[in-house]
């Protein structure tokens, strides 16, 4: 999606150009372009009256954020206790192979990205990787195999 | 439609009661996120269609309901009145269901709980040994709610205890009640609840606020995840109460990202409060108002620290703060704030119905009610667990979550997250409550209690809790920030086989140090995953250290794969999987692996019909 300064105005105005709503405007932003464009950022810092700095450094620091594009696909593999102790890390030295990605990188060709996640609160189902917003549970190497084939196809 | 007093809630929980008698039968579906992923995502959808294929939508009914704990045996599905319980329920199978026992009263026998040991099929719900064992007070009605509808909460006594609240008692009065309860906060730090809402009903200042905090960090736990899911009227009337205790006039949710399902159905629920007069100006036609907000949080484990949260909460960047001055003085904006978490909300209600002393009659001398604990892992049925304070941990691990699965042995549980400890298979009798648990070496924290069997490695347990706090830790005070960092180099190089015996002395020095001097509970507590296994299972760090071995055969640097050579065919699937191409062998021939090649991702154990590979 094409960044756009319209709709990055109607984000702030929903919560209201106050230091308060930093945290929910960027959250929005990030979730409309799977990342944090530059001049967004720098829009949010003109119309709440914020230092860029304030802005960048509340970017940086949370983990939901990205300063670089991200893929159609984000593969968030649960890194929870359970998903550990379950075989979680199998899962993603699976998916890193899978998709020629480390934990935080994203294709070329801007299909896959790579996350882990550090608890997503399905622990009964371990290990999971959720995906949009489908979460597989109970997964294998090979069934997240057959999980990237399948969205590989759908494109 | 308005609320203008007691009275009108009465009323309208008495229409929506009679209402309900016109319904027969009442299908409820879990919502949980067990249930939700295992495949039941589309189960009320097929339900309803069949309702209204056969136009009896009237007399039946379904609903998608929270959390009923039992995740395991997900997707739920329970039939009231007789509470005819199925489980692992495909949509493949609905029609079936529909059938025989919505329409009929038949049973379908195959998706019937079967007793392991007996081989006895149950019916009911609360006669299943994982229900019995248990004492559900708080986390009972979540598994009954229709999670988006409020009235649904009301028709069960919803809302009742702000209702007598507001028609009799007078601020002083709810919080003595909430003393007298015992109730402790559940979110890990385990202070008085009620003490903390005298100090901050005390406190100077016209603006106060109360906030929940939903920033579920630990890994492992997601009872409040399941509760502000699936019962989010519960969190919000508790709060409702509080503020009204404290002199607040306004409150936030704090919800991880990680929950969307907990901030749309927590949205919804605010919206239902405000539309009946629950929340917002005069509510139920008494002086007092108050309004409560959700906010999300975005992935940040620190900001489940009180002064992190709320420096988060105001725009800020979620650092913790020092806390001579605490945050029912000065908390957010530099004022008075109450801060508890989901499931310490979700309990006033009931301490205000039943009364401060029916609470303080459960559990424990000094850890009163109940605890919802998330029991996962190495365990037979993982899931959400409801039991008094005390309770052995004997009937947790086994009575309740059923033992450990493939006859492994049990070997510890890992409670309190990243800031708690493993608690060795010898203390298994150990009454679990706050004091037991911080004596043992480990804490409460929020709930979350991973199994650990045989097979997992404690040194890799700790190492990976250390990754976890290298990338959570906020990096504001030098201690937590280099400590743990260093804590992992040492942790790592054992697990790579590349320690030296001094290490372990190193270790527990750097602990005591980042103990002693971190700012905040997240730093201070940052060791005690690595302290807590090495006081049980030092042994296997020495293992580690001094022989090059990981006797859980975790650790790859540690282990090599080995091929059978009386039970390998030859057949030659594990030479062609291979993705390193380190296995060779003729054909028909025995197999073998080249030690220098093999990365040992496991593909060649998956692939081998004949279980012909193994770890050495």
């Amino acid at each position: 999606m094409e960044y756009n300064i319209e709709d990055v105005d109607a984000i702030i105005n929903q919560w209201g150009p106050k230091p308060a709503s930093l945290l929910q405007i960027m959250l929005d932003i990030n979730h409309r372009y799977h990342y944090l464009p530059r001049e967004s950022m720098q829009r949010v810092s003109e119309r709440l009256k914020m230092p860029i700095s304030q802005v960048y450094g509340v970017a940086n620091f949370f983990k939901v954020f990205s300063l670089t594009p991200r893929g159609r696909y984000v593969m968030h593999v649960c890194t929870g206790t359970a998903c550990h102790v379950k075989g979680g890390p199998k899962i993603i030295e699976r998916l890193q192979s899978e998709l020629n990605l480390m934990p935080g990188e994203t294709s070329e060709d801007l299909m896959f990205t790579l996350e882990t996640v550090n608890c997503v609160g399905a622990c009964a189902a371990a290990p999971v990787v959720v995906v949009g917003e489908t979460t597989y549970s109970e997964v294998t190497p090979s069934k997240v195999t057959s999980v990237v084939k399948a969205l590989k196809e759908e494109v | 439609m308005r609320l203008n007093s007691v009275r009108d809630l009465e009323v309208l929980r008495e229409q929506i009661n009679e209402k309900r008698k016109s319904i027969r039968k009442r299908i409820r579906i879990c919502g949980g996120p067990g249930c939700h992923s295992g495949g039941g995502a589309h189960l009320r959808e097929a339900f309803q269609k069949l309702l209204d294929d056969k136009g009896v939508s009237q007399e039946y009914q379904v609903v998608e309901t929270g959390c009923h704990g039992f995740c395991a045996r997900g997707p739920i599905v329970v039939i009231e009145p007789a509470n005819i319980f199925y489980e692992r329920v495909k949509d493949d199978r609905v029609p079936e269901i529909f059938e025989k026992t919505v329409l009929g009263d038949e049973l379908v026998d195959d998706l019937l709980y079967v007793f392991p040991e007996t081989g006895e099929k149950i019916v009911r719900e609360r006669d299943i040994p994982f229900y019995a064992g248990q004492e559900r007070i708080i986390f009972n009605d979540t598994g009954l709610n229709w999670s988006t509808e409020i009235d649904d909460y009301i028709s069960r006594g919803g809302y009742s205890a702000l209702a007598k609240v507001l028609a009799g008692m007078k601020p002083l009065e709810v919080i003595e009640e909430v003393k007298l309860s015992g109730l402790r906060g559940r979110g890990g730090g385990g202070f008085p609840a009620g003490v903390k809402w005298e100090s901050c009903s005390k406190a100077h200042g016209d603006i106060k606020y109360v906030i929940c905090n939903a920033d579920e960090g630990d890994p492992g736990a997601y009872m409040d995840r399941a509760l502000l899911e699936g019962n989010p009227h519960q969190v919000i009337e508790g709060m409702i109460i509080g503020a009204y205790a404290i002199g607040a006039k306004e409150g936030y949710i704090y919800c991880r990202y990680e929950y969307p399902v907990a901030v749309k159905n927590g949205l919804r629920a605010l919206e239902q409060a405000k539309n009946y007069g629950l929340l917002g100006e005069n509510i139920l036609g008494t002086p007092f108002g108050v309004d409560i907000f959700i906010t999300r949080g975005a992935g940040a484990f620190v900001c489940g620290e009180s002064t992190a949260l709320m420096a988060s909460l105001e725009g800020k960047i979620g650092e913790p703060r020092g806390k001579h001055i605490h945050t029912v003085e000065k908390g957010l904006w530099h004022r008075p704030s109450n801060l508890n978490n989901v499931e310490t909300w979700a309990s006033v209600p009931q301490i205000i119905n039943n009364g401060g002393k029916w609470f303080a009659s459960i559990g424990t001398e000094r850890s009163k009610g109940t605890k919802i604990f998330s029991v996962v892992g190495k365990i037979n049925n993982p899931g959400l667990v409801e039991v008094a304070m005390g309770t052995p941990l004997r009937k947790i691990v086994y009575d309740i979550g059923g033992g450990i699965p493939g006859g492994k042995a049990f070997k510890a549980v890992q409670t309190g997250g990243p800031s708690g400890g493993c608690v060795p298979e010898s203390l298994i009798d150990l009454a679990v409550d706050f004091e037991k648990l911080k004596q043992a070496g480990s804490m409460m924290g929020s709930g979350g209690m991973i199994i650990l069997d045989e097979d997992t490695c404690m040194v890799d347990v700790a190492r990976y809790f250390l990754t976890f706090l290298v990338q959570e830790s906020c990096g504001k005070c030098v201690p937590c920030r280099v400590g743990v960092k260093r804590m992992y180099e040492i942790v790592d190089r054992m697990c790579s086989g590349l320690a030296v015996p001094s290490d372990i002395d190193e270790l527990e020095r750097l602990g005591s140090t980042m103990q002693e001097a971190a700012l905040c509970g997240l730093g201070k507590s940052a060791p005690n995953p690595v302290l807590s296994t090495l006081q049980y299972f030092r042994h296997e760090y020495e293992a580690h250290v001094n022989d090059k071995c990981c006797p859980a055969k975790v650790c790859k640097p540690l282990i090599h794969y080995e091929i059978d050579t009386e039970k390998c065919t030859g057949c030659g699937v594990c030479r062609r999987k291979c993705p390193e191409s380190a296995i060779i062998g003729e054909k028909r021939e025995c197999h073998c692996i080249d030690d220098e090649l093999c990365v040992r991702c496991g593909i060649c154990i998956e692939s081998c019909k004949f279980g012909a590979i193994y770890i050495e």
